[in-house]
């Protein structure tokens, strides 16, 4: 118990070797950058996804492992822990396949870029397998500072200055909630250990430190509804998404929110499972809030990076009602639905950085106007993302809405999975707005598309928007695998 | 019955079809050969379905079932009875049709559409081939996407309004079904139909369950007064797309009364049975006289379509009150079986109809009822053919039009006269906007120098006509081989309507 004395075990190496690999590349890329020419930055890119890759093998040789803690519980591997940082790989070397030919033309295709993301990552990675108060509050302050100067790559652009900024005081706040909260859970339990908390507190409402606990709760759900973005904490998310340069949209979309998501489920449920009639009804809020801001909202947007923050905010709103009763089920149906809108998101932004060119962004709804005439293949793969998004089956986005659903009818809660369904409907209308500009209008010019020659970015994200088909026939192993994952975790946990 | 994977071929077989042609179409007129390939091989693979169903066998033919989600215990569980077999071989047909139809009036996008089209027909197939409800869902919903982008980009003027008014309106409506599925599905712990039908659901869970079905399916047959979108879609709606959606879409609302509500909320269905005829019998005459007025010939065409599909409705829940209350399963059978044929008519004569109005279309380039006059001066066959099926759709007998709503009425009578007066009502407007269209849009002299120089119908149009003309004749003059291919599933769900769930 005491916590000065850690003992080594040289075991726990083996359990930390996907961080520990991914620690070594990024330094031993920094090194290998510094002596690199700006054209031969290819060198960076290979060997970044080389280093994602193999991570990506070590986490999969281990992802089948029984849970396992390392240093003291400071560190959880499990399969939560697994499916959480497979994709956060994934999704990170789909951002520096979809990113080079974007960058380059942007002269920002600089070192730093790989480098930040890839902490990030490791970030991630650590935020996700937290045993420990302080190890969330590591993992999320790499992640965030990260993502603060990636957002700021651009630097001569005043737009993204200004979005670095706002995400950067706002983050801040969030952080400084977020370890406020966790000041009171220590407080009243006197362990940073997030199992021991949920076995130490004392939920009960004759508990002395119950009032304690509740406020730590607050602010602990206030942090984590900043990092995800949930309504009435969403108001950095549009301006990020449309200030940064797109591939960091992407980043923050996709792989971050994976990990955000992992952050709320070692917070809330690793550590105040007990409290889960308190969290379960605040996240109600932030849910219905978020579907309501964020999809009324989206309608009125011209620009297609503001939109799709806007869809964004709605889907977290979703996402959280897989939290709504606290059973292995119900999370296992967060999980999914955060990795199939990770994949929805990378495609959308992945099409967006497809049509951008030199000094030309893309990002405008208006920009899409009859893209189906200039280039019939991305302009089917952006219809697929955005029937996805829209959750019309037999897409993927329609299976993850429906196991949510299934979780909330389940709980009893009809009007949640009622008001949910209305305000899905509205979402429809701007997916398929953007659909409608493809298709049904008149391109602004005839001139067939001249698209980027990176062949992986195409090749890789015409995968990634077919993965959102595939997926929605045979999505049946992925849920399993969730399932299991969640069910393993809960019943390790105290 | 040897396992058979006639079903799974004809979901699959346009759906690769598709692929191919949006793969291979670059040139239009491959794009017209492969689809018209798939097509008629879609066509000629689902007519073993028809020969092959065994009247005297078990009433669901064709199965098949491979496990799908495992954490849901759903399944990819397909099966036909005979109202699914003579839905689908009326699909496979109509899309024959339109791939022979559109081949010269679509000249944009050739392979775009016809990749819609196909995919449309293999959606449409599992619609009706699904026994599994989830499935059913998706095909369900699926078939929205390519009927969106059809009338989104071969549509008309006001194209972008009325196809998003179609997409919202019908999501809107479906995805209350969903949830009542997913109810089912925790109550029942799976997905397959057969088991929501034998589910034990209180008469509140029923009422709930019920309506949540009728936003799902009333908006597709469509319903008054939830038929607003119908006008739009098919105005703006190219000529193959009109025809898909009236002689089938349209058919998904009527078969889903049939494959849910019906079986699983019985009860409810009794109770709110005079809703639904209330509903039914507004249709008949309130938009039988809409229709009268229209100056555009494709809306008319869909207020009628509207009216005759209140019979597919009228049949279907006259039926309860018929069983339950007056205690005449027979006349029951009647009801369902005259909600069927209509089902199978309509497909045919408004098919034919809107048909007819793509060829008048293609050679004036207006709908509007004023301009056109004289056509059978100018277009002899034309007028025959046109003067049938509008004979049709005041139910002449001796063609389909007639046989679905003569058993609906008569079903009616038996149980309440004044329902069945009411409903053959639609005798005489029906007769009445049929009449004075023809009279004004195919006799009297040539109206105008563009009428007179209306070049006559080609092969193809001819074929495609005539092959409608055949199925509205066959049906008319010799319904009981539809008859009988249904009878075994009205009998099964006459029976299941007799028994109280509570």
């Amino acid at each position: 118990m005491n916590p000065t004395m850690i003992a080594f075990n040289s075991a726990d190496l083996a359990t930390l070797a996907p961080e520990i690999f991914l620690l070594g590349a990024t330094c031993a890329i920094l090194l290998i950058d510094l002596f690199l020419k700006p054209s031969q930055r290819n060198v960076t890119h290979v060997l970044a996804l080389l280093a994602l890759v193999v991570t990506a093998v070590l986490l999969w040789r281990g992802a089948s492992a029984p849970r396992l803690l390392a240093f003291n519980g400071m560190f959880v591997r499990d399969g939560v822990a697994a499916i959480l940082k497979l994709f956060i790989v994934l999704t990170t070397a789909l951002v520096f396949l979809y990113s080079r030919s974007y960058m380059r033309e942007r002269k920002l295709l600089v070192g730093e870029f790989y480098l930040l993301l890839l902490f990030a990552t490791l970030g991630m990675m650590l935020l996700v397998s937290a045993g420990s108060l302080v190890t969330v509050y590591l993992g999320l302050e790499l992640l965030t500072l990260s993502s603060y100067a990636l957002v700021a790559l651009n630097r001569d652009s005043v737009l993204s200055s200004e979005a670095a900024i706002k995400y950067f005081v706002l983050g801040a706040l969030a952080s400084g909630m977020l370890l406020y909260g966790m000041s009171m859970l220590y407080g009243a339990t006197a362990t940073l250990d997030l199992a021991k908390i949920h076995a130490v507190a004392d939920f009960s409402a004759a508990s002395p430190h119950r009032t304690l606990l509740a406020f730590g709760l607050v602010f602990l759900v206030a942090g984590i509804g900043f990092k995800l973005g949930a309504a009435p904490f969403h108001m950095w998310l549009p301006d990020v998404y449309h200030g940064a340069p797109t591939s960091i949209t992407l980043f923050i979309s996709s792989g971050s929110k994976l990990a955000a998501v992992g952050m709320a489920y070692r917070l809330l449920e690793g550590a105040l499972g007990g409290m889960s009639g308190d969290w379960t009804l605040m996240l109600s809020v932030l849910a219905v809030l978020s579907l309501a801001v964020g999809n009324v909202v989206a309608i009125a947007q011209t620009n297609l990076k503001r939109m799709l923050a806007y869809s964004t905010i709605s889907h977290i709103g979703f996402l959280l009602l897989g939290f709504i009763n606290g059973t292995a089920a119900g999370l296992a149906a967060a999980l999914f639905y955060m990795i199939c809108y990770a994949l929805m998101a990378a495609a959308a932004f992945g099409v967006i950085m497809l049509l951008a060119r030199a000094g030309f962004e893309a990002e405008e709804i208006d920009d899409f106007k009859g893209l189906n005439r200039r280039s019939p293949w991305y302009a089917g793969m952006m219809a697929i993302t955005m029937f996805s998004l829209a959750g019309v089956p037999p897409l993927f986005g329609f299976f993850a809405k429906l196991m949510v659903l299934k979780v909330v009818i389940d709980a009893g809660h009809l009007w949640l999975a009622i008001v949910a369904i209305i305000f899905a409907i509205v979402g429809l209308f701007y997916y398929l707005r953007v659909v409608k500009v493809m298709y049904f209008d008149a391109p602004a010019d005839d001139s067939e598309l001249a698209l980027p020659a990176d062949l992986p970015f195409r090749w890789a994200l015409s995968l990634n928007a077919l993965a959102l088909v595939v997926l929605g026939v045979a999505w049946s192993p992925l849920l399993d695998w969730c399932n299991q994952a969640l069910a393993a975790s809960l019943s390790a946990s105290p | 019955m040897p396992a058979s994977h006639l079903l799974s071929l004809l979901i699959w077989l346009p759906i690769v079809g598709a692929i191919l042609v949006l793969v291979f179409g670059r040139q239009a007129q491959t794009a017209r050969w492969l689809a018209l390939g798939f097509a008629a091989a879609t066509f000629v693979l689902s007519i073993p379905l028809w020969t092959g169903y065994d009247t005297g066998g078990p009433v669901m033919q064709f199965v098949e079932s491979l496990p799908w989600i495992n954490a849901l215990h759903a399944n990819y569980a397909l099966g036909a009875d005979g109202i699914s077999v003579a839905l689908i071989v009326l699909t496979t047909l109509a899309h024959l049709l339109v791939v022979i139809g559109s081949w010269g009036q679509i000249k944009d996008r050739v392979p775009l559409f016809m990749a819609a089209l196909l995919g449309m027909e293999g959606v449409l197939v599992g619609v009706f081939a699904a026994t599994d409800a989830l499935l059913f869902y998706v095909f369900f919903e699926a078939m929205l996407i390519p009927m969106f982008i059809m009338i989104g980009v071969w549509g008309g003027p006001r194209r972008i309004y009325a196809t998003l008014k179609f997409f919202i309106y019908t999501f809107f409506g479906s995805i209350f079904m969903l949830i009542a599925l997913i109810y089912l599905h925790l109550k029942t712990g799976e997905f397959s139909l057969a088991s929501f039908a034998s589910a034990s659901l209180s008469s509140k869970e029923q009422a709930w369950l019920f309506f949540a079905f009728v936003a799902g399916f009333a908006i597709k047959v469509p319903m008054w007064p939830v038929h607003t979108w119908l006008p739009d879609a098919h105005v703006e709606a190219p000529t193959g797309g009109s025809i898909i959606l009236a002689a089938i879409m349209l058919k998904v609302g009527g078969y889903g009364f049939i494959r849910f509500s019906l079986p699983i909320t019985p009860d409810a269905s009794l109770e709110y049975a005079w809703v639904m005829i209330a509903a039914s019998l507004i249709a008949i005459v309130y938009i039988g006289h809409v229709a009268l007025v229209q100056p555009d010939l494709k809306k008319l065409i869909a207020y009628s379509s509207v009216a005759h599909m209140a019979f597919v409705t009228l049949g279907t829940f006259i039926a309860l009150a018929l069983v339950r209350e007056a205690g005449n399963p027979a006349g029951a059978r009647l009801g369902i079986q005259g909600a069927m044929v209509q089902m199978i008519s309509h497909g045919f004569v408004s098919g034919a109809l809107f048909a007819c109005i793509g060829i008048m279309y293609e050679r004036m380039h207006t709908r509007l009822i004023k301009d056109y006059g004289g056509i059978g001066h100018v277009m002899p066959w034309f007028g025959v053919f046109w003067v049938l099926f509008a004979m049709a759709n005041c139910g002449l007998p001796g063609t389909s039009g007639f046989v679905g709503e003569f058993m609906v009425i008569l079903a009616s009578f038996q149980t309440k006269p004044l329902i069945a007066f009411i409903a053959a009502y639609t005798l005489i407007i029906g007769a009445a906007y049929s009449l004075w269209l023809v009279k004004r849009i195919i006799y009297g002299p040539v109206a105008n120098d563009h009428v007179a120089a209306m070049r006559p119908l080609d092969a193809r149009e001819w074929i495609v006509l005539a092959v409608f003309a055949l199925g509205v004749l066959a049906v008319g003059v010799y319904p009981k081989f539809l008859t009988d291919l249904m009878e075994p599933a009205v009998q099964q769900i006459v029976t299941q309507l007799g028994q109280a769930k509570v």
